[in-house]
């Protein structure tokens, strides 16, 4: 076969392939868009992986005559992730959620190998032509929460049980513990890092290092359910996450910050199947129905819950900031001056505690 | 006296100690089969699925290579240790140092790196899970302690100084303080071998330390002297082995394998140093060396299938919605059918009251 007629061959074969991938193509138009989601943890945590599969039912539910879902759970952040979101986008899925910061730079990498398909990372802050990020603001949640926390601890040591020194980790706790001091000055916020999203017998652990050091309300930024259940053995009160576990500790749940993407997924995913997806950063509070705060426990007297209502519908017309100056760091430095509140940036970026939380931050 | 006696056989069959795996995968196939059936899925198509899907691509094979090679490097240098009764249970420890010390060099000589960084590096990993092996290895030569314990013990030391590293030293200056580094550089990153997959030089590293690990213990008296001490410590006194210093080689020797293993994933697929740097390599890799036998070759074999059924999990979880937890089950029927095998190989059962007190013919 001399050059000419293996060029020839060549050509013939392409013009097959493109003909049946053409013929495939026309059937494909038809298909269905596939939308694919990675999760951190496992669906049944009951907590931030739970929630986010809460959000793709939402979608099957919405759209499912125009969409198929598949998800991929408990998916390790480190080596594996770029595998999992590669094999997604491999498969033919053209719109993946990848929801954990860790998936960040596996998502930027598989998304310039994919450019025609379009991805979403959650709390993350690199973007590109098809990579858009979303985020909750639960630092307002928090507000809320620390509201009733500081009418309802007697012995004014709260434990907080926090995953990552994370910017979002770190904002929750600063604007839990602003809301507290403000109904009650001697209260403090006392926290442990267990380093995990989803350790529960870790969460336990803390919770009850934290009781034992006189804490009377345990508060989570966790995603399992075992410190609400180690608070409800003790008797005392608890601050679930992401997802309602009133029923993990009817008696010992407060309130809890719950994360609902429901809206925001169903939103996403019509765009693409418009045509008018975007690779935007949306960063959606309480206001824009991203976070809730869970069914209020009845014990809290009414008072209290006025109070934290009042807090909640400030934040949503934009009257209350959870940042609102003047606001000191451990040290007495003030960090944000009377007048002003702290600007997104400033929130994104906080690695510095306020005043009224003990222990410190890994620098 | 129960019924059932397990008696031990005067010799193992040479056919079945290297038949028993094969046995093992055999008999999980066929239950992993009837669990699929009964679960309600076509258990062809999920077999297929999970065993023989990923590998119908070029970039499947390469993510199975990828993922065999820190299982590979960390298991050949354990089962030489294994040999010798020297039980390192810290190689995740010990790859975590590697990832620490020849990851941090990248960060250290970030944008002035060139063709001498990359070996820097290397050896850098090296020296890192050498110098955490080093520890048991100390402490039992010295004060007797079990090595079993010290290095699992050190396995967590390390993760948490991997932890207060990325939120504190090498944390991206540029990473909203998000507990990550930087990103490395090109000359910081191992090449990768073949164009469209994710294999990259360490899956050489691997294939040469099967090779030395070979040599060592089939050619040399070193190797000679590991067998003897692992078969009958009191024969090897006589013949005045020194156990002490096979306790040090073995465990330098498995500690540097595991961090160059560590080294060969910050600088491969993850390309910077995250909070979890590997999901369990270390440990997988006991398991990789008892299922090869503790034979370099064998551990390659164990290497891979133990890759696949990782990596098998996620694609029938992606192509069937199966859960993930199957991919836990099947390495668990895979174990359990090895021990099975085991037992039955080197005793027989009897059933009914002892009737014979023979016993001269066992070893």
């Amino acid at each position: 076969m001399n050059r000419r007629t293996m060029g020839k061959a060549l050509m013939g074969a392409a013009a097959v392939v493109a003909l049946t991938s053409l013929g495939s193509g026309a059937v494909w138009a038809q298909d269905k868009l596939k939308v694919g989601f990675v999760y951190v943890g496992p669906i049944g945590d009951f907590g931030y992986s739970y929630q986010h599969e809460q959000g793709r039912l939402a979608v099957e539910k919405a759209l499912g005559d125009k969409v198929t879902t598949t998800y991929v759970e408990n998916v390790p952040e480190g080596a594996d992730a770029e595998r999992v979101i590669e094999q997604l986008a491999a498969s033919g899925h053209k719109l993946i959620f990848t929801t954990s910061f860790g998936f960040m730079n596996p998502t930027l990498k598989v998304a310039q190998r994919y450019p025609d398909v379009k991805f979403e990372h959650a709390t993350g802050y690199k973007r590109a032509k098809n990579v858009a990020t979303y985020s909750a603001r639960f630092y307002e949640g928090r507000s809320v929460a620390g509201t009733i926390v500081g009418k309802m601890t007697k012995s004014n040591i709260i434990g907080y049980i926090g995953s990552f020194p994370i910017p979002e980790v770190v904002s929750g706790i600063n604007a839990f513990t602003i809301a507290l001091r403000e109904q009650n000055p001697k209260a403090e916020v006392r926290v442990v890092w267990v380093n995990s999203w989803y350790d529960p017998p870790k969460e336990a652990e803390a919770a009850k290092a934290l009781i034992d050091q006189g804490a009377d309300v345990i508060v989570q930024h966790t995603d399992s359910s075992a410190p609400v259940q180690a608070a409800e053995e003790r008797g005392l009160w608890a601050v679930g996450q992401s997802s309602d576990m009133t029923r993990f500790g009817p008696k010992a749940h407060l309130t809890g910050i719950v994360d609902d993407w429901n809206g925001y997924y169903i939103q996403r995913v019509q765009a693409v199947l418009d045509g008018t997806w975007k690779a935007e950063d949306t960063w959606g509070g309480l206001k824009d129905k991203m976070l809730y705060l869970a069914p209020y426990n009845p014990a809290i007297p009414a008072e209290v819950v006025a109070l934290a209502n009042k807090v909640r519908d400030g934040i949503m017309d934009g009257s209350h900031h959870s940042f609102t100056g003047p606001i000191k760091d451990q040290s007495g430095k003030v960090m944000i001056p009377a007048g002003q509140h702290a600007s997104d940036e400033q929130i994104l970026k906080m690695d510095w505690f306020v005043e009224g939380v003990v222990g410190k931050l890994p620098k | 006296m129960s019924m059932i006696r397990l008696e031990p056989r005067g010799q193992a069959s040479p056919l079945w100690v290297y038949g028993a795996p094969l046995l093992a995968v055999a008999l999980t196939l066929a239950s992993g089969f009837v669990l699929f059936w009964a679960m309600g899925f076509n258990p062809v198509a999920a077999l297929r699925a999970f065993f023989v899907e990923p590998l119908t691509s070029a970039r499947g094979i390469g993510e199975l290579v990828v993922k065999a090679t820190p299982l590979t490097l960390c298991a050949v240098g354990l089962a030489v240790g294994f040999r010798a009764n020297v039980w390192n249970i810290g190689a995740e420890g010990q790859l975590t140092l590697g990832a620490i010390t020849g990851g941090g060099l990248a960060l250290a000589f970030y944008g002035e790196g060139g063709w001498w960084l990359l070996p820097l590096m290397v050896l850098g990993g090296i020296a890192g899970g050498m110098a955490w092996a080093a520890i048991p290895a100390f402490l039992r030569t010295r004060f007797n302690a079990s090595e079993i314990l010290t290095s699992l013990m050190l396995t967590y030391v390390a993760l948490l100084l991997l932890s207060y590293l990325v939120h504190g030293p090498y944390r991206d200056p540029d990473g909203f303080a998000f507990p990550e580094s930087r990103l490395f550089e090109e000359a910081a990153t191992l090449p990768v071998l073949v164009t469209g997959t994710r294999v990259h030089l360490g899956a050489l590293f691997a294939l040469a330390a099967v090779a030395g690990c070979w040599v060592l213990i089939a050619r040399t008296f070193i190797g000679f002297q590991i067998r003897v001490i692992g078969l009958t410590p009191a024969a090897a006194g006589y013949a005045g082995f020194k156990e002490k210093k096979i306790i040090w080689l073995t465990l330098l020797l498995s500690g540097g394998l595991s961090g160059l293993a560590g080294l060969g994933e910050v600088a491969g697929p993850i390309g910077q140093i995250v909070p979890t740097v590997s999901p369990g390599y270390g440990f997988t890799a006991i398991i990789v060396a008892f299922l090869g036998r503790l034979h370099p070759l064998g551990i390659v074999l164990a290497a891979l299938l133990m890759a696949l059924s990782f990596i098998g999990g996620e694609a029938a979880q992606i192509g069937l919605g199966l859960p993930k937890a199957i991919t836990g089950v099947f390495q668990g029927m895979l174990l359990f059918f090895l021990l099975g095998s085991d037992v039955l190989i080197r005793y027989r059962v009897r059933i009914g009251a002892r009737k014979t007190v023979s016993q001269g013919a066992t070893a």
